[in-house]
């Protein structure tokens, strides 16, 4: 809870997942601003509007760059921070609303230009600040507030889009192992492209998956949560396509490729192509 | 055989098809002109399709600057029926047409004669110089020297090529083949006064370009775009020309991306900018609000065309100016630069992203698409003058403070690497930008964010015969014929007040003392319902508007008697 600042009046419920994303985006940052030398305000964190969005309000220690904007458009923000300043580590939090529903028409363009930049989504299934409404990733049949007589329409499966998108890092993770998530979060950092690290953050008061991810062992019910093998190739896009195709929730790294960067892509046409103010002046002589 | 009567100026028209060489004829024709020392403007209107449909290019020339497409046509070109059929009309009472005799065939009598350029061209040894026949023509209908188009010729075709020779040579004598029909013809228009030629260096360049420069001589650093007409000249001029050390130039998918990109170029410190038209500034509208309540440096120019929807993608129209000042929800009044010419266009450019630094927020500027697309010989921009100014980031004891109260100077913004940080938030929120719902930052936020719109105190603009009652305010692209009818009502004797600002908000405080003081203000634009002088109405200026909205400049004869009537009904 940020204690900077008596003034800021926002709460996340007891038991929110995003409070385990947050203790992970710290020690990630953390590490990324230690190993690379970097000053603590060279990071940068475009948030989304929903619950997780508050992430940028609610670090603790010293604080890095935030901006808090509007919804569903970190990915747009957060090309103009990563593609203008490249020195920068710009990192999106956002929630499945957001990213994946009003945001969506960006993924595939973002994804095709790789810019270097790391995303958290936080995946709760439901509008939580809104009050419990269906979104992108509520089960099919699901009650909720704005589907009273259950979820109609199909549930979207994010890493699958990821992947035909071609995001060059995709892991996918939940929130109750927040150091293991920052080990991926930090590698997603790390990573020189577009990173997307998908977190499973429960939402206690209206769609409280705990039970669901963990399953139970009193009752022999398995949960949908499960370990990646050690011998899963990220490398290769069938095996990810498999391990997605299991169901349930991998943790772990599901792809990973190294194409160039636009950054890197433009810096070979500036050093090409380069021109000076007053030479184009001159072009339009008489 | 008309008599000879014109001498200053000619209006020159090619009417045709798209794909015609149209546009070609009619920038040659301006060039050999300028070459020569005279003024020029060119206007061309084109439908919304890649190939063919009704086009048209004219060129005006001058012996002294030109303010406007003019009234009728002097020479029109047509190189079919269809163009025959729609432009004779606008030929003047001396002017003479020029027919393709290939296809077309003007029933009756009239000042027109016929031309088989295709065939003359063949004979030249060159069959693709039929464009140059029709010049040496139209040199000969207005006395041009034939020795200026010569040198242009030399000029154009002088690439280093092998055949250069061949074609300079060829195109001559189709120069002198097309003279040669044009004196059989017996018709002649007047003769060009010699020019008094400018002793400043000159540029030739549309608005558009001269946006971008001015732009890019100002420090732009980023720019983001997505293609829409008439703005997409900007977009391929920055993909052409914004290329170099931490510059960075992208075709994003959509206007929604490209607001939200130099919204994020602008907060991680460098000077961000998008170019785009009506349906570009309607999908902004959200991001604009956003950059307006983080206070985020950015600039959106707003290439207008006739809407709403679709509307005119390919005329020209000011019907934009409610949505680029009013553009978000919420209590919002943004900053409007509207160029009134192609010179001022370049001025736009820089003074938009260095204001944008300065108050630290969106700026908008307005162009349309008459004035994107034209050219003009303007003088040389001193480029080494142009200032080249940052946000204050000096964060010094400041702290992270950065959305303090209004005192008359603005806290200083600090950027990303620096020593220190702050949320920019588009929820209301405190000094440090965290999100609050406190009334007292709601109303402090407020006033801040209007109050430093006084920071913007240096726009450029005109006032002349102060003492009148009545003034005539044009507004952007307006400017140029509305000065060309102001002179002629001048000149029948009627006392003026000639008022104009680059800049529509924030009003110079010269500029709105003025406009306080009149009886009646008259506002030529080119939109239904009177859009700037309903703004300037709820400033309780009483002011009129003469619209137009026929996705078609002004015409100043046209003009003048519309202002005139407007001052008739005041003075009844």
């Amino acid at each position: 809870m940020s204690e900077r600042n008596p003034e800021y009046d926002f709460k996340w419920c007891p038991g929110c997942g995003d409070f385990g994303v947050k203790r992970a985006l710290e020690q990630a940052i953390g590490t990324y601003t230690e190993e690379f030398e970097i000053p603590r305000t060279s990071n940068v964190i475009i948030a989304g509007i929903g619950c997780s969005g508050n992430m940028v309000h609610m670090l603790d220690g010293e604080q890095p760059f935030g901006i808090h904007g509007i919804h569903g458009r970190t990915l747009p923000i957060a090309f103009g921070v990563s593609t203008s300043r490249p020195d920068l580590n710009t990192i999106v939090v956002a929630g499945d609303g957001d990213f994946l529903s009003i945001g969506a028409e960006h993924i595939p363009p973002t994804a095709s230009r790789n810019p270097n930049m790391t995303c958290i989504i936080m995946d709760n299934g439901v509008y939580g600040l809104t009050k419990g409404q269906n979104s992108p990733t509520s089960t099919t049949g699901q009650i909720t507030t704005s589907t009273p007589f259950g979820k109609l329409d199909a549930q979207m499966k994010p890493l699958e889009l990821y992947l035909s998108y071609g995001v060059s890092y995709i892991a996918s993770h939940y929130s109750s192992k927040p150091k293991v998530l920052a080990e991926f979060i930090f590698e997603g950092m790390k990573h020189p492209g577009l990173s997307i690290i998908h977190v499973q953050s429960p939402c206690t008061t209206y769609n409280n998956t705990y039970d669901i991810l963990r399953g139970s062992k009193k009752d022999n019910i398995p949960g949908t949560a499960f370990i990646v093998e050690d011998d899963h190739d990220p490398s290769d896009y069938d095996a990810a396509v498999a391990l997605i195709n299991k169901g349930g929730v991998p943790l772990g790294l599901i792809y990973k490729k190294e194409p160039p960067t636009i950054n890197d892509l433009q810096d070979k046409l500036i050093k090409e192509k380069s021109k000076k103010v007053e030479d184009i002046l001159s072009s339009y002589s008489i | 055989m008309t008599q000879k009567v014109k001498s200053k100026d000619f209006v020159i028209r090619f009417a045709g098809e798209g794909g015609q060489g149209l546009v070609t004829s009619a920038d040659a024709m301006a060039r050999a002109a300028t070459g020569a020392g005279f003024y020029c403007q060119t206007f061309s209107t084109f439908p919304s399709q890649i190939m063919g449909g009704p086009a048209s290019s004219q060129v005006r020339i001058s012996t002294t600057p030109v303010l406007s497409n003019g009234d009728a046509v002097d020479v029109l070109v047509v190189l079919n029926q269809y163009a025959f059929d729609n432009h004779i009309e606008d030929l003047s009472e001396n002017g003479v047409c020029i027919y393709n005799a290939q296809d077309c065939e003007p029933s009756g009598e009239g000042n027109f004669f016929g031309i088989n350029a295709d065939e003359l061209a063949k004979e030249s040894g060159n069959t693709r110089a039929a464009n140059m026949v029709i010049l040496g023509a139209v040199a000969n209908l207005i006395d041009f020297k034939i020795e200026s188009i010569e040198n242009f010729v030399k000029e154009r075709f002088s690439r280093g090529r092998e055949n250069d020779d061949e074609i300079i040579k060829s195109n001559i004598v189709a120069i002198g083949l097309g003279v040669e029909v044009a004196k059989k013809s017996g018709f002649s228009v007047g003769s060009l006064d010699e020019p008094i030629a400018p002793d400043y260096e000159q540029i030739m360049i549309t608005g558009n370009a001269a946006l971008s420069l001015g732009a890019l001589s100002a420090g732009l650093d980023s720019y983001y775009g997505y293609p829409i007409s008439p703005a997409t000249t900007i977009l391929i001029w920055m993909e052409q020309n914004l290329i170099s050390k931490d510059k960075f130039v992208f075709q994003v998918s959509s206007e929604i991306e490209a607001i939200n990109n130099i919204i994020g170029a602008g907060f991680s410190g460098r000077k961000a900018m998008t170019a785009t038209a009506g349906p570009g500034v309607a999908l902004m509208s959200e991001g604009l609000g956003l950059a307006w309540m983080s206070e985020i440096p950015c600039t959106v120019i707003d290439i207008q065309r006739g809407g709403p929807a679709t509307g005119l993608p390919t005329k020209t129209e000011q019907s934009d100016l409610f949505a680029c000042m009013f553009p978000a929800h919420g209590d919002v009044k943004l900053p409007v630069i509207a160029p009134g010419s192609v010179e001022e266009c370049f001025y736009a450019g820089s003074l938009a992203i260095n204001w944008a630094e300065r108050y630290q927020g969106p700026v908008m500027v307005m162009g349309e698409m008459s004035l994107a697309e034209r050219t003009e010989n303007i003088k040389k921009p001193d480029i080494t003058k142009v200032i080249d100014e940052r946000r204050n980031s000096d964060t010094g004891s400041n702290g992270y403070k950065r959305y303090q109260d209004w005192n008359g100077e603005l806290s200083p913004m600090p950027i990303p690497g620096g020593e220190v940080a702050y949320v920019a938030n588009g929820s209301e929120h405190d000094e440090i930008g965290d999100t609050t719902h406190l009334p007292k930052h709601h109303v402090r936020l407020t006033e801040r964010r209007f109050a430093k719109l006084n920071l913007l105190n240096d726009s450029p603009f005109e006032i002349e015969n102060p003492e009148s009652e009545i003034a005539i305010m044009p507004w952007g692209a307006t400017k140029g014929v509305a000065r060309e009818a102001f002179d002629k009502l001048s000149d029948k004797g009627e006392k003026l007040t000639w008022l104009y600002s680059m800049a529509l908000n924030p009003l110079p405080q010269e500029i709105l003392d003025q406009l306080k003081q009149k009886k009646l203000v008259i506002v030529p634009e080119l939109n239904f319902q009177g859009q700037w002088s309903s703004i300037l109405r709820m400033d309780g200026i009483n002011s009129v508007s003469v619209t137009q909205y026929t996705g078609l400049p002004f015409k100043p004869t046209y003009l003048s008697d519309k202002i005139l009537e407007k001052i008739k009904e005041t003075e009844v």
